[in-house]
């Protein structure tokens, strides 16, 4: 290994944290590789149809497309130059750092520890079938890995026909396909509305959306609201939809349980108090279909491996703590997008085009440095909407709506008296302990689904005593056995 | 008016064809997900869990749940919500075991 076949940037994730890094970072003259598991740039906020059903008008499924369609001009001509290489359909499952085998291969690559320059390797399963795995190299590192949605477990909510709210989003997106007829759109926070909006407009009935949140904390942060008045356009526009097709909008309320044998038939809604907690009646509401999300959880696999600290959000998820120029403190990595704090497409574009200028600036320290004013303006200002709309919409008080057979874990379908045995009878006291007990979070996901319920549940359980600890995971995504022992045979460096 | 997500986006897609899901032919559109042309066929079910035996389908819808793992042409374990069907693919719906 060498570096003459490394790049200058690894950019993980081709979101928009990774496409504006990665279009900004040859701009500026590097050479990139954009690796991303999806089959065009734009991660799940701007998820373009599958390129086979020729779509006319992707535009009617998005929001902000003229940014979209700027920054694809720009990437599509550092791609046909070979100055940025995008890596579609490959699936990022481990990056390493490894010394630099070149001589004089330190020029520009990082000595991490000692004098020797060292080298990212990201290793990617290649398509769906993830039946071989490459290796791509570079000198430096940038984490735009996205995030999933955050879920919280309730009585049915394993039933068919309960779907994620992004997933169904997804979906749409994708494939021109709506989950069901009838939709109720439930659980928090601002994605919550942008999906009811597309399903309605795309065909499908939405008897309501229910929303956790009390929209009055909205005003307690109207500074930073004010500051966002294209932010609230995008809100209202959403609201103007839904008002247009006579979708309800119930604030302060939650679905308490999905109803239903072989697939979900309706679902049980009531009013909840400010802390969350279920204080109204509850009444039915019959749908096919639940599209559900309580926010977004980042994906920070890759990060935590490499050893980048992380901290809490406002909302209770998890952050990369970085610098001005997104640097994550570990020598080489960059971060940016979700990945350094929820804040949606815009936050992300800025955070991507500052983390390139600060990996512009180390790589090639000769050059000017001229990064631009107007997306730290931007990150500034957005993040400050993000930690706003994140205090509003908090995980609202859940436990009380399970019953002892209420599957928390999904894979491998632990219950909540798994759960609270281990925790009251047992003795743990945090996530790890309740899992290495019950299996919860050891299945097929990883924890990414039952994660939050977990900590949740163990927290109130011990009186807060749990200690709080972002989830790690030594591969992002399941590898089949077959690749990871060719990369035992395979002598490192 | 009845409106379709494909009439939205203005899709003019290929030929339909069928794909054989445990025998039975289900219509797909050229490029959609595995998990969208079972939801378009109205299926929102296909695996059954291996401790309660319950019915399971896609929930998560970008790859990461892992719950709408499907079988196609042999190959097992594949994401129902990621993987594209072609012409004449075999799809079945499995049982851990």
């Amino acid at each position: 290994m060498t570096t003459t076949d490394a790049y200058d940037l690894l950019v993980i994730g081709a979101g928009p944290a990774g496409f504006a890094a990665a279009t900004t970072a040859a701009d500026a003259g590097l050479t990139v590789a954009l690796i991303d598991a999806g089959h065009s740039a734009g991660g799940q906020f701007y998820r373009q149809p599958a390129p086979a059903l020729n779509a006319s008008r992707p535009k009617a499924l998005h929001h902000g497309w003229r940014t979209y369609e700027g920054w694809m001009r720009r990437l599509a001509a550092h791609v046909a130059s070979g100055s940025v290489r995008h890596l579609t359909n490959h699936q990022v499952w481990a990056v390493e750092r490894v010394p630099d085998a070149e001589p004089g291969g330190s020029d520009g690559g990082f000595a991490a520890s000692g004098d020797r320059a060292t080298l990212f390797v990201a290793h990617a399963l290649v398509g769906v079938e993830a039946a071989r795995s490459v290796a791509v190299r570079g000198r430096a590192l940038l984490l735009a890995t996205g995030a999933y949605e955050r879920q919280l477990p309730f009585p049915g909510w394993t039933l068919p026909g309960v779907v994620t709210a992004g997933g169904a989003q997804a979906q749409l997106k994708d494939s021109l396909v709506v989950p069901g007829q009838r939709v109720v759109v439930a659980g928090t926070g601002p994605l919550l509305l942008s999906v009811a909006a597309s399903l309605v407009q795309a065909g499908a009935a939405v008897p309501a959306v229910v929303e956790a949140a009390d929209p009055l904390r909205y005003a307690r942060h109207l500074p930073a609201l004010l500051r966002n008045p294209g932010k609230l356009v995008e809100g209202a526009g959403y609201a103007g939809t839904l008002l247009r097709y006579g979708v309800p909008v119930r604030t302060r309320h939650v679905v308490v349980a999905a109803l239903g044998t072989r697939r979900v038939e309706a679902v049980t809604v009531a009013k909840v108090d400010r802390s969350g907690r279920v204080v109204g009646p509850e009444r039915t509401v019959a749908c096919d279909t639940l599209a559900v999300g309580y926010g977004l959880d980042a994906q920070l696999d890759l990060a935590l491996e490499l050893g980048c600290p992380a901290g809490r959000e406002p909302d209770g998820g998890w952050a990369l703590e970085v610098d001005d120029g997104q640097w994550t403190g570990v020598e080489g990595v960059w971060a940016a997008g979700e990945t350094t704090g929820v804040g949606g497409a815009q936050l992300a574009l800025a955070e991507g085009e500052l983390a390139a200028w600060s990996v512009v600036a180390r790589l090639r320290p000769g050059l000017p440095r001229n990064v631009p004013a107007r997306p730290v303006r931007q990150r500034a200002r957005l993040r400050a909407f993000a930690s706003a709309l994140q205090g509003v919409h908090q995980v609202p008080r859940f436990a009380e709506q399970l019953r002892d057979d209420t599957d928390v874990c999904r894979c491998e379908e632990v219950p909540y008296a798994g759960i609270r045995d281990a925790v009251t009878d047992l003795g743990a006291t945090d996530p790890r302990s309740v899992k290495l007990l019950t299996r919860a979070g050891m299945g097929w996901c990883q924890g990414r689904m039952c994660g939050t319920a977990v900590q949740c549940i163990v927290s109130e359980l011990t009186a807060g005593r749990a200690k709080a600890v972002p989830p790690s995971r030594p591969l992002a995504c399941p590898v089949p056995l077959g690749v990871l022992a060719e990369q035992a045979g395979d002598p490192p460096g | 008016m009845t409106r379709t997500p494909r009439d939205l986006a203005g899709a003019r897609p290929g030929p339909a064809f069928t794909v054989r899901v445990d025998g039975r032919e289900v219509d797909a559109l050229p490029g959609q997900t595995l998990a969208a042309v079972l939801w378009a066929d109205g299926t929102t079910a296909w695996r059954t869990t291996r401790v309660g035996g319950r019915p399971r389908g896609a929930f998560c819808g970008i790859g990461s749940c892992f719950d709408c793992l499907i079988t196609v042409n042999g190959v097992r374990d594949l994401r129902a919500c990621l993987v594209r069907p072609e012409p004449g693919d075999v799809v079945s719906t499995r049982d851990d075991d």
